[in-house]
């Protein structure tokens, strides 16, 4: 077989976002969908690119700020596909954003609104790879900010402006946290690489154990923004709610798995030391437990189903963390990795359907989806099976990913957590089963407009249903190709 | 391959071939019919006391290093459940009356919930065991949510809500007996956990059975955890009711009598006074409660929540007479409860009320349909004759030489009697017996004696596939009733005597 010598790959998506850009500025005639569809094509031959590469990097083993581990390559190929979803949900959207945006003629304005998440999908996969404080800083800036442009994508929309306002705000906050943090821990251990310092950790001071333990804390405050764990979640719901769908999609998914990627690494390279895994372990089930309550309980009254879909990021990102703080099982990387995953399919799946439902009916209120079950059965049927996976029903993917992290938090004995998770899990049903009883039980209003959906649109839809039946099954393949 | 696999396929099949828009009724008559033949087929093939236990297994490798695989396979025990599940829904299919919405979801959601069932009963692997069965939970929303009648909006969202919960504490309980098992050797095919509790390599895990008893106490309606059942029976139309309380209901008995007792045994016997109470509970004060009912659906509900009582009494004395009896209870209220279910959905498909106080005399009109509703109270209340009364006797005769005996002559050579808790729980299960034959026998006569209002006396008369149906299910009663060494027969060979 023939391989790809190894370089990052992401050099590849970098140029690919250039390419396109000065295409836009170059072709002015050009539809701007060509833009997209180039761009979902060659995100797709570099995933596939990505199967082809040589198993041992040159770069791995001797720079040690770009990791190209097995957690790395399967953030990248993660990224990629978040990306690729995210443009499909982008062209669905696109008449929405174009009314909201000032043009002197007919989709001018759109190409940015195409390209920038490919600059975004760069940045997580560099994040993927980063093993270095500098760079992770370096690359969570790169997501960060091209996602405060496509916040406030819709300028005329006094939502979506005040959704990016409140992201630029407590991004620049999370950040400044970010830096500080770093500064402290580079200060107690002279390093910024994660494996310098998990070699330097025995070897640290007592005296300075408390300013490292203030380091790692302003760090995790950071990351905490980042995944959207309570007490930092508050952003979350005014910016998905504001944000255009297709950017709240790739922010919940792709923005929330560069964030647990960082705290995995970070937390990985720290726990080895006993003595701060015994302080770092029961901060992170405290926030872990803060998540699961806020999040499904705060889900629970929500009417809007953008805003729960903004809350339930926050639960799931309850049940990661779960995961997260039971990083001593064997099991508990793969459990959170898999969880990412199974969460991307399900998210994207109910956002695609959102999509056209709302360009419909003019609203995404639950209430907009009232017999949805008889005007679009298969849309209703994606839904359904989005929302029982989210819930996590037996047969998707929802449920085993919640199965492995139960089972690593038991092997933990993380009691408190696992009971919590349950009871969270009860309330889960409920707000997820608004959603199908909205679909199946209540009838549509009598001048309910037809819904149209793009070719596109059904395929990738119909391809995400039966992955997370699929995989709701026989989870082997992907769990093979994870570390 | 394993037949067994045909017997879940069919149905998920079926179901499928309905949503893409074949007939909806026809299909999922077919796809019963089916079933029950295949399932005859496999009754003749299975050889009784053959060298293995569990036949027709085949496996299919999911997680290997976690020790997850499909595993299918039926012993005596899990062809009696499996049987009841063909049969009920047959009877299901078959007095279901196609509702003008939706026609093809209502009898999809059907079929799922029989597969969801036949998935459970033929699983070996205990993981597959807990998924298939939350394969009806959907179906079961949907059923009581767009189908059913009264308050279904909340009867659909107390009993998902309890049922999501409860199958949640017991996927807990799976994962700890998962976890306790020794490092290196974790599996979740039951016969594997079986053998390494056989050969001792279990630690004692009083927790593990907690949550198992707990998850599984919520799916069975144990008191207190019983009250969405009686709404959402009362609420479900007649075929949604009947697949759940008549089947699915028995998952949860099923699993304690299939885990529970063969691999944690001294822990069922170090919580028995806990169970005692509150089987107690089930049978005494929902009892009572029953018998207070004024709707014939509701007085159902509560009867079905009641009778699991006894079942678990079978259970908690954990001996071969009483676990016998309890089979043989699982398979007797399936039956009848199904069958009961049927003819108030009948009733109310004619008279649109099932309040006691409106109804009266139906017999006259309707003499046909007074016999079978007759003989499917009789059953409920475990008349001599009916596969119940077996399945009680067993529990009876078996709880009351449970536990440590206080009778006899001492040592000394003084005589003592003295009744144990599970004498004591017995009278008063053997109590319930009088109380359900109170608010059965009242209910029959309520509804079916007494003055005809005129506006009832011309109800038509029960006919066609309904009348079939329940007369099969009372015939199948009738004749493991006078047989139940038919029943007992396979039961015995199952695998949970260790």
């Amino acid at each position: 077989m023939v391989m790809i010598p190894s370089f990052p790959i992401e050099f590849f998506v970098v140029a690919l976002g250039i390419v396109l850009l000065l295409g836009d500025a170059f072709f002015t005639g050009l539809d701007k969908k060509t833009i997209a569809y180039m761009a979902i094509f060659w995100l797709g031959a570099i995933l596939v690119g990505t199967f082809f590469l040589e198993p041992t990097p040159l770069w791995a083993s001797t720079a040690g700020f770009y990791e190209m581990d097995g957690l790395a390559m399967v953030f990248k190929r993660f990224a990629l596909v978040a990306t690729i979803l995210t443009l499909v949900v982008s062209l669905e959207y696109a008449p929405v954003v174009e009314s909201f945006i000032p043009a002197s003629r007919p989709g001018a304005g759109l190409g940015e609104y195409f390209i920038l998440p490919v600059f975004t999908c760069a940045g997580l996969m560099w994040m993927a790879s980063a093993a270095d404080f500098v760079m992770i800083f370096c690359a969570l800036e790169l997501v960060t900010i091209s996602f405060y442009i496509q916040v406030a994508y819709m300028r005329r929309s006094l939502a979506s402006l005040e959704a990016g306002t409140k992201y630029l705000i407590l991004g620049a906050l999370s950040t400044g946290f970010l830096v500080y943090g770093i500064t402290w821990i580079y200060g107690m251990t002279g390093q910024t690489g994660l494996g310098g310092i998990s070699m330097i950790l025995g070897m640290v001071p007592e005296a300075s154990q408390t300013g490292l333990l203030f380091g790692i804390g302003l760090v995790l405050v950071a990351v905490g923004f980042k995944v959207a764990a309570a007490p930092f979640q508050f952003w979350v719901p005014d910016v998905y709610q504001g944000a255009p769908t297709s950017v709240t999609a790739f922010l919940s998914t792709a923005s929330k798995a560069a964030g647990f990627v960082v705290l995995m690494r970070v937390v990985q390279t720290f726990v080895a030391a006993p003595a701060l895994a015994a302080k770092l372990i029961p901060v992170l089930s405290l926030l872990a437990g803060l998540t699961l309550i806020y999040g499904n309980l705060a889900a629970l009254p929500q009417t809007n189903l953008k805003r729960l879909l903004a809350y339930s990021s926050i639960a799931h990102a309850g049940y990661l963390l779960i995961g997260v703080a039971s990083i001593g099982a064997p099991f508990a990387g793969r459990a959170v990795v898999f969880y990412l995953i199974g969460y991307l399919f399900m998210t994207f799946l109910a956002f695609l359907v959102l999509v056209p439902v709302s360009k419909a009916t003019g609203g995404d209120d639950i209430s907009n989806f009232n017999g949805l079950g008889r005007r679009a059965p298969t849309l209703a049927f994606a839904l359904l099976i989005s929302m029982l996976s989210l819930a996590g029903l037996p047969f998707t993917v929802g449920f085993l990913g919640k199965f492995f992290i139960f089972e690593a938090a038991m092997q933990q004995h993380h009691i408190v957590l696992v009971v919590l998770g349950v009871v969270t899990v009860a309330c889960g049903f409920y707000y997820y089963l608004k959603v199908v009883r909205a679909m199946y039980w209540l009838p549509a209003p009598d001048d309910a407009p037809p819904i149209e959906v793009s070719l596109l649109t059904r395929f990738v839809a119909a391809f995400l249903v039966a992955a997370i039946v699929i995989l709701g099954i026989f989870p082997g393949p992907v769990l093979n190709l994870l570390p | 391959m394993s037949p067994l696999l045909f017997l879940i396929l069919i149905p998920i099949f079926g179901a499928a071939f309905i949503l893409a828009g074949a007939n909806a009724r026809f299909t999922a008559l077919v796809a019963s019919v089916t079933n029950l033949l295949f399932l005859v087929v496999l009754l003749t093939r299975y050889e009784l006391g053959g060298e293995q236990v569990y036949q027709f297994v085949s496996s299919w490798p999911i997680v290997p290093s976690m020790g997850i695989s499909l595993t299918l396979g039926a012993d005596g025990l899990s062809l009696v459940m499996l049987a009841l599940t063909v049969l009920v829904t047959l009877a299901a299919v078959a007095v279901a009356r196609t509702p003008e919405k939706n026609p093809h979801w209502f009898y999809a959601s059907l079929l799922f919930i029989s597969a969801g069932g036949l998935g459970a009963f033929a699983s070996i692997d205990l993981f597959f065991f807990y998924m298939f069965h939350e394969l009806a939970l959907i179906p079961t929303f949907l059923l009581i949510g767009i189908w059913g009648s009264g308050d279904r909006q909340a009867a659909a969202w107390k009993a998902t809500i309890y049922l999501a919960l409860g199958s949640f504490v017991l996927l807990l309980g799976l994962i700890g007996l998962y976890l306790i098992q020794p490092d290196g050797m974790r599996t979740f095919d039951l016969r594997a956990i079986s053998g390494l509790a056989k050969a001792g390599f279990l630690p004692e895990a009083n927790w593990v059975y907690l949550l198992l008893l707990i998850g599984f106490g919520i799916l069975v309606s144990l008191f207190p955890f019983h009250t969405w059942a009686p709404q959402a029976y009362a609420s479900a139309p007649a075929p949604a009711a009947m697949l759940h309380a008549g089947v699915l209901k028995k998952f949860g008995l099923y699993g304690l009598i299939r885990i529970a007792a063969p691999i944690l045994p001294a822990s069922v016997l170090e919580f028995s006074n806990l169970l005692l109470v509150l089987l107690i509970g089930n049978i005494l004060y929902v009892g009572y409660v029953t018998i207070s009912q004024r709707k014939l659906d509701l007085m159902l509900g509560y009867s079905s929540v009641m009778h699991m009582g006894y079942i678990f009494l079978g259970f908690a004395a954990l001996n071969i007479l009483s676990l016998t009896g309890a089979c043989l209870m699982l398979f007797a209220h399936g039956l009848s409860i199904a069958a009961l279910f049927a003819l108030s959905g009948e009733i109310r498909e004619r008279t649109g009320t099932l309040d006691f106080s409106e109804l009266g005399g139906l017999a006259k009109p309707m003499p046909a349909f007074g016999l079978l509703f007759g003989f499917a109270a009789f059953a409920a209340i475990g008349l001599p004759g009916f596969v119940g009364f077996a399945g009680e006797l067993l529990v009876f005769f078996g709880s009351f030489v449970g536990g440590d005996l206080l009778m006899g002559i001492t040592e000394t050579g003084k005589e003592i009697f003295q009744l144990n808790n599970f004498q004591i729980a017995t009278i008063c299960a053997v109590w319930g017996v009088v109380i359900s034959a109170i608010y059965m026998l009242r209910a029959y006569r309520r509804v079916f004696f007494g003055p005809v209002a005129d506006r009832w006396a011309a109800l038509p008369e029960i006919s066609g596939a309904p009348r079939i149906a329940v007369a099969a299910l009372i015939v199948v009663m009738l004749v493991t009733g006078f047989f139940p060494g038919l029943l007992i027969k396979l039961i015995e060979s199952a695998s949970i005597w260790s």
